[in-house]
């Protein structure tokens, strides 16, 4: 009895089957797009990413992907961003200048905007997916910088092994990021790699591919993703010029009476570079700045929601806040981020 | 106690009602995925072969692509093993093998298995179907792990395809191959990549390794099958084949992009056709080009000697030309890189093991061999495999050359009709017959001299003198002195000839197939004759002088008729550089016997 019971539902499926197949409205039941139908949509909002590095192991390259229709890009903040001279390569081989719109060192996000990019294809962060653990994934990025000019970036399949929370810690995984990642079981923790797409397995939009990162334990990488509803709105803000740099605010001006470094108890590192990074080389003694414990070597990101790229920028900067307002400093010390709060007047 | 009994009956009971709902639920679409899967993986296994080299040292993967046994492995497998190695099949036989050929920029080599004429046999696919996101398997002996003579299959998709990586040196290239993310490890090198259906797409050979030790990291490359096929015609002859050069470099342009020649040498072939600084490359090979890559990925899949099409753009013109490529090497180059060729890194290490002092060793781009403890001790090559070697400088293994050579001569003799060959007719040979471009042709081959009254104007070649300087007649690039080479190599035969070897199947202009290459070098010159392999007949020949930075005089026969019971050409259609000189068809021909006999 069962048995027939089962023969007949095999036959009824058999019959629907075939129905499907041979029925006048084939094209219809066409079936999924093929991995490689997939590949070939998300590939043009990938892009490759050239700046600073090329030397001790520090590759000059990263990945991206695009985030609006005006050529807004998506990438992992790193050193390879730290140039005036950001390069960016569409899929189509089309090469452009890029400016670092902003960054969030928290998140390890930044955005770039392509000069005089129209009608880019993109992502809309809004549509991002969310995965569940088993959930079959693609990634792409120019790990190894196997791609050039027109070649399309690689892709490596796999799965979410874990949606978990990046247990950061000094020694084991040193990142400023603590929050949700999908852990996955596809090969994606390679140089290069870092700011290029996770998406599901129609090419849905998920995740950004996170930067190199070691177990310094037992020398093993891990293969992450940051998901794009952990990211969404820090974007919007850097988009909506939250954490914009002060070299690029027009508002912007000057007070009577600002803050100066001596004031705080800052000595930084001699601005000699172009771009000298705003690294702190002694702090006074007795100061505003020795209260909170800054330390020497700490790099200077953010004053206040301003990014501070440069010891230039940190002037420019001080110089437009009144010697009397508090102020809120955020520092990377090593791989970790540190916030401080400052206040001249005792 | 009972309530455990209890507890696993109801358990039992349990799985056994669930069990037969949940599988008659799995859509038939993915059993079907799942049944064509284990078929592929099947068909792709049973040719799949694990390679130990004699004496313990190290070992990799290959394929078997001929019943008689011929296989592919990556050059850097076979380069330690030496000239035997013994390789494993998943049917549990262990088969001795002998060197054939080896492609050492490609990094690739051509071993033959001994024992059967009934090996399976991969399939071959056109690996320029292959796209990124098709499923594809490799197969092979990850970490020597195919003791038990069964491969280890990884699953994975294409990453990307056309891809290029750079050269160690000027060796061990991968151009236009493929990336996986299957996985690819240390002794998966020389094995086979398949597509989802079982066929052939490539030979795993390099992985992205770099700072992550000795072990995948999702980025594998494998050298695409369609260039071994430009190569497999070559390595069978046993030579060391090399890969090929324009004579010209090119980058792009900064503003347009565009792919422009940067510097290209007035001695080169592209050079003769037309080719100049600063012209832009449209296409090549038939494909278009856009990136300096695309341009190394077509060079890197033709051998040297090979006539390419290649399209350029100038002041808004286009020109399509035939380039032929010469090589990247000198053959004592060649020797010399082989000798130095990287070696596999230290055996003790373990995969995983820190690569901290790997930057400051030069890099070697490919996975590297993983060894066994065993001591490398050459054990003697045995008597079989013995007889299928011969060492000879500028060669794998002579025995292959010798062995085409003579396998093309004997079925180019039986095609002419000619089993004893024509050693009998030293004396003169007369040709005679209509020109097309006016007149009437009559040729007179002897020793030591040729002439000819073409079109009322006599032409004469003095074969006691230096044969590159005897070019009559003007414009033809030297059709007497090539005509008196063609009548020695029949009289004579290779053997005598000068020194002739085999150069494999390689193309010949007007043809799709590939031909029969002998080359024979006499004197200061050079001549390549091309063999038809349907009918063995004699179908073309060049006649070159040693430098090769000159034309050569192209000849090719059809039309072939009876003289005397001898099959001898009707028509000879004769070329030099850019120009057809005129074909002589060809109403009288005699090939005399010598005067006396």
């Amino acid at each position: 009895m069962n048995i027939d019971l089962l023969t007949l539902k095999r036959f009824v499926i058999a019959i629907t089957v075939a129905l499907v197949i041979c029925g006048p409205a084939e094209s219809a039941f066409a079936g999924p797009p093929s991995l490689a139908d997939v590949i070939d949509s998300v590939q043009p909002k990938i892009v490759k990413i050239y700046g600073a590095g090329g030397f001790r192991r520090l590759e000059a390259y990263q990945s991206g992907f695009l985030i609006s229709s005006k050529g807004h890009v998506l990438t992992t903040w790193s050193y390879v961003l730290d140039t005036d001279y950001i390069v960016v390569v569409l899929n189509d081989g089309r090469k452009f200048q890029a400016e670092l719109l902003g960054a969030d060192p928290r998140l390890e996000i930044a955005v770039l905007k392509l000069d005089e990019a129209d009608d880019t294809p993109f992502f809309d962060l809004a549509e991002a997916v969310p995965l569940r653990n088993g959930s079959r994934v693609l990634a792409f990025s120019n790990m190894y910088s196997v791609a050039t000019g027109n070649e399309p970036a690689s892709v490596v399949h796999g799965l979410v092994s874990a949606k978990t929370t990046l247990d950061a810690r000094s020694g084991m995984f040193e990142t400023p990021y603590r929050g949700p990642v999908y852990v996955l079981d596809a090969m994606t923790n390679n140089p290069g790699a870092g700011g290029g797409a996770l998406t599901d397995h129609k090419g849905r939009l998920a995740g950004l591919l996170g930067k190199e990162l070691k177990n310094g334990l037992n020398n093993t990488w891990l293969n992450f993703s940051i998901p794009i509803s952990e990211i969404e709105q820090s974007v919007e803000d850097i988009r909506a010029g939250k954490f914009q740099s002060s070299t690029s605010d027009p508002d912007a001006e000057p007070v009577p009476d600002p803050l100066t470094l001596d004031a705080l108890g800052l000595v930084m590192v001699p601005d000699v570079l172009s771009r000298t990074p705003p690294f702190v080389d002694r702090i006074l003694p007795d100061t505003p700045a020795q209260r909170v414990g800054l330390r020497p070597d700490d790099l200077i990101l953010f004053l206040d929601n301003r990014m501070i790229q440069s010891y230039k920028d940190l002037s420019q900067e001080l110089s437009m806040i009144d010697r009397a307002t508090p102020i809120r400093i955020t520092v990377m010390r090593g791989r970790e981020l540190k916030e401080v709060e400052l206040t001249t007047t005792p | 106690m009972i309530r455990i009994v209890l507890s696993t009956a109801i358990c039992v009971t349990m799985l056994g009602a669930s069990v037969a709902p949940l599988l008659a639920e799995i859509p038939p679409a993915v059993l079907k995925a799942e049944q064509e899967r284990i078929t592929a993986i099947e068909k792709a296994k049973a040719p799949s072969i694990s390679v130990f080299a004699k004496g313990g040292r190290g070992g990799g993967s290959g394929v078997v692509i001929s019943p008689d046994g011929y296989a592919l492995t990556n050059f850097h497998v076979a380069k330690p093993a030496g000239d035997y190695m013994q390789c494993s099949m998943p049917d549990g036989e262990l088969y001795d093998a002998v060197i054939v050929g080896i492609d050492p920029t490609g990094d690739v080599a051509l071993i033959k298995l001994f024992g059967r004429d009934d090996f399976p046999t991969a399939e071959m696919a056109n690996s320029n179907d292959v796209r990124a996101g098709d499923w594809c398997f490799a197969i092979g002996n990850p970490f020597l792990l195919a003791t038990d003579f069964q491969p280890t299959v990884t699953w994975g998709i294409v990453s990307g395809v056309h891809r290029y990586q750079y050269p160690a040196g000027t060796l061990l290239e991968y151009a236009d191959c493929i990336q996986t993310d299957a996985s690819i490890n240390p002794g998966n090198s020389g094995g086979p990549l398949f597509n989802a259906k079982g066929q052939l797409i490539g030979i795993n050979g390099r992985g992205s390794f770099e700072k992550r030790g000795r072990v995948n990291v999702g980025v594998g490359y494998a050298i695409s099958i369609n260039q071994i096929k430009h190569f497999l015609g070559y390595l069978k002859s046993g030579r060391i084949v090399d890969h090929a050069t324009m004579g010209a470099t090119v980058s792009t342009d900064d503003v347009t992009g565009a792919v422009l020649v940067t510097n290209i040498l007035d001695s080169s072939d592209a050079y003769r056709r037309g080719l100049r600084y600063n012209d832009e490359i449209v296409s090549f090979g038939n494909r278009p080009i856009a990136t300096v890559n695309g341009f190394k990925n077509v060079l890197g899949i033709f051998p040297k000697g090979w006539r390419v099409p290649l399209t350029y753009r100038r002041e808004g013109k286009r020109y399509d030309i035939m380039v032929r490529l010469t090589g990247v090497h000198s053959p004592e180059e060649l020797l010399k890189k082989i000798q130095k060729a990287p070696t596999p890194p230290d055996p003790g290490k373990k995969p995983g093991d820190k690569p901290e002092d790997e930057e400051k060793k030069p890099k070697i781009p490919r996975i590297p061999l993983p060894m066994r403890g065993a001591t490398p001790g050459a054990k003697p090559m045995p008597k079989h495999v013995a007889a299928m070697f011969e060492a000879r400088s500028g060669y794998s293994n002579y025995h292959f050359n010798k062995m085409n050579r003579n396998r093309v001569w004997k079925a180019f003799l039986d095609a002419s009709n000619a089993k004893d060959g024509f050693g009998k007719q030293t004396g003169p040979w007369t040709l005679e017959g209509e020109f097309t471009e006016g007149g009437t042709v009559a040729i007179r081959l002897e020793d030591e001299s040729a002439t000819a009254t073409i079109s009322g104007a006599q032409h004469v070649a003095d074969l006691t003198q230096d044969l590159d300087n005897q070019l009559a007649p003007r414009g033809s690039g030297g059709l007497l002195t090539a005509l008196a080479l063609w009548r020695r190599m029949l009289t004579v035969g290779p053997e005598k000839f000068g020194e002739v070897y085999y150069l494999g199947k390689g193309p010949m202009l007007g043809r799709e197939e590939l031909v029969d290459v002998l080359i024979g070098t006499y004197d200061v010159v050079e001549v390549r004759f091309f063999f038809s392999p349907e009918t063995g007949q004699l179908v073309g020949m060049e006649f070159w002088s040693e430098t090769s930075d000159r034309d050569p005089c192209e000849i090719y026969f059809d039309q072939y008729k009876d003289v005397d019971g001898q099959n001898l050409p009707g028509r000879m259609k004769v070329f030099f550089g850019d120009d057809a000189y005129g074909v002589i068809l060809l109403d009288k021909v005699a090939i005399g016997a010598k005067a006396g006999t």
